[in-house]
């Protein structure tokens, strides 16, 4: 490939890689416009633009501060944006703008067709319910009334991720850091989503747990197709679950494409001091 | 225990220097105008300016100043603390509007036009026409769970409803059945998730469709809520948990019921113990009803 093929502007890049998918997958389940939400002159984020794919893992990466997180709050209707659109793809094929809808419909994707997956797991969990009850949550919220049924959907989604079924009625404060995390994934895909935001998953677990979690989620990712938006500051991270990266700079993405062609070709010199920074080893 | 406070004690002198039942006028339409809501929207917790009463908070700061607002002169008010009409609370909210609104008061729950309670509702059958005043002391049902004032509205206005179920799930996990005995959460006509404040969920059914209207008010939290005569009120259950009330195995130890509540009453320290009605009116009426049957044989 040759230099000139991959182009900075975050638009373009966009649609020049397509993920190899089904032709039933060629429409965007995200679809997102000039973005911008800022705090002050290059803090936040501005003038993102992207489409995310079915089944399609994205990864937003960079520094501390460049606007990772703002950007995903405003990605997940969590707060809106000053500007731009962000329009989600429904089941029936129907695009919803995020911010132009009603709060109770965008709770209820929130909690159906939505998983939001929280860098500390105690802002994502109910600390003071067990663990079937976590998981439960969101049926009950849909209307599940079977208490026998909630409680299979418990042992089952422990089992998913790899939690022993017998620690369904403890409590999540009781658990590890990585079953913490481990458990919120379960919390979340017990709807079967199809859009998963992850900010910074396995941040604060140790290595090897670490590793552990990437593991399962993305076998998770796979089995049940979900399409992903993951911040994280750990390129390898990011090359482990991502097909797609955005690399974000002082509130802008300043590079984005496949997450090889990135991390092994990066164009953009802030990327390039990233990867140098970090593949040493 | 069968002696009435207010029969025997000297009735109480009327004070002139309150305005009609103590509260003053503007404020009393303050509350009446809560109240039209609250009964317009049934389960919706209405905010009001709740006023410093001459009681602690805890005591029946919000129930007494609903009962201040919609008493007339010709009503008649009965009080009742834990379904007993003798205890300390009671009598002493009983004996406060006999002074400062000079109307009648009753024991008797078919005599009464409104009826200030903080634990049950009367075994006898309520009548259409008839009010209950609920003193409350948490009116939000989902604060157990959700500490932000902010989101419960939110969830209220959305009906986002979820969280509810996940408290009785944990009870289910922990105790294996619905361990939550009073302050039983309710769905108020298909819509509003309410507290119907800490009364046994043993009364629960006696809130679906009343013929009387029902008041809850919170002092504190300075809520106002209502169920209007013959509302749907549904106690949340699992389609495998069904919702139940609970049995005793013994009868009242007085009056022989089999269908009150029944407090426990441990009467040495062997072992021996009393069930007896929590309502002293409904207990009292069935021993005097035994003895005319008795005397007259």
């Amino acid at each position: 490939m040759t230099l000139s093929a991959i182009s900075f502007s975050p638009e373009t890049a966009a649609r020049q890689f397509l993920p190899v998918s089904d032709p039933d997958d060629s429409m965007p389940i995200l679809s997102v416009r000039d973005l911008t939400r800022l705090y002050g002159p290059e803090k936040g984020c501005q003038n993102v633009s992207f489409d995310l794919y079915p089944g399609e893992v994205l990864g937003i990466v960079g520094e501390s501060g460049s606007g990772k997180s703002t950007l995903l709050a405003a990605l997940s209707g969590r707060f809106a944006p000053s500007g731009g659109t962000v329009r989600y793809c429904q089941t029936s094929g129907e695009w919803l703008d995020i911010y132009a809808t009603s709060e109770a419909r965008r709770r209820q994707l929130f909690r159906t067709e939505w998983g939001f997956v929280e860098q500390n797991p105690r802002d994502g969990l109910r600390m003071g319910v067990s663990a079937g009850a976590n998981i439960g949550e969101r049926l009950m919220a849909q209307g599940a009334r079977h208490y026998g049924d909630l409680r299979a959907a418990g042992l089952q989604w422990l089992s998913h991720v790899e939690i022993d079924p017998a620690r369904l009625d403890d409590f999540p404060r009781a658990f590890s850091g990585g079953m913490q995390q481990r458990l919120q994934i379960a919390r979340n895909l017990v709807s079967s989503p199809r859009l998963l935001f992850m900010d910074e998953p396995t941040g604060g677990l140790d290595v090897s747990v670490q590793a552990r979690l990437l593991d399962l989620l993305r076998g998770l990712t796979r089995e049940f197709s979900l399409s992903v938006i993951l911040v994280t500051h750990d390129l390898a991270v990011a090359r482990l679950l991502a097909d797609r990266l955005m690399v974000m700079r002082r509130s802008r993405v300043v590079e984005s494409g496949l997450a090889d062609q990135i991390l092994d070709d990066p164009q953009h010199p802030y990327t390039q001091l990233l990867v140098s920074s970090i593949l040493q080893t | 225990m069968n002696e009435r406070m207010n029969e025997t004690a000297a009735p109480p002198q009327s004070e002139d220097s309150y305005n009609f039942a103590y509260l003053d006028e503007q404020t009393k339409r303050m509350i009446r105008r809560a109240l039209l809501k609250a009964v317009a929207i049934p389960g919706y917790q209405v905010p009001f300016s709740g006023r410093e009463m001459p009681l602690p908070y805890g005591w029946g700061t919000g129930g007494i100043q609903l009962t201040a607002a919609i008493l007339g002169e010709n009503d008649v008010l009965k009080v009742i603390d834990q379904g007993a009409d003798d205890t300390t609370n009671a009598v002493s909210i009983r004996r406060f509007f006999a002074r400062t609104a000079a109307i009648k008061t009753t024991t008797r729950t078919q005599e009464a036009s409104v009826i200030q309670t903080r634990h049950r509702i009367p075994e006898t059958p309520l009548q259409h026409g008839q009010i209950m005043v609920f003193q409350v002391p948490i009116p939000e049902p989902l604060r157990f769970i959700e500490p932000s004032e902010r989101e419960t509205r939110a969830m209220h206005a959305l009906e986002d409803y979820g969280v509810m179920h996940v408290k009785l799930y944990e009870d289910i996990a922990a105790f294996g059945h619905i361990a939550t005995s009073y302050a039983y959460p309710v769905r108020v006509a298909g819509r509003y998730i309410m507290d119907p404040s800490p009364i046994p969920k043993f009364d629960n059914p006696k809130l679906h469709k009343s013929p009387a209207l029902m008041l809850f008010g919170a002092g504190r939290e300075k809520r106002i809520y209502a169920v209007p005569p013959y509302t749907e009120v549904e106690s949340l259950d699992f389609e495998d948990h069904p919702f139940e009330i609970p049995r005793w195995e013994s009868c009242c130890a007085l009056c022989g019921s089999q269908e009150s509540y029944l407090d426990e009453i441990v009467t040495d320290d062997e072992g021996g113990r009393l069930f007896l009605c929590s309502d002293t009116d409904y207990c009292e009426t069935r021993q005097n009803a035994m003895n005319m049957t008795k005397g007259g044989a």
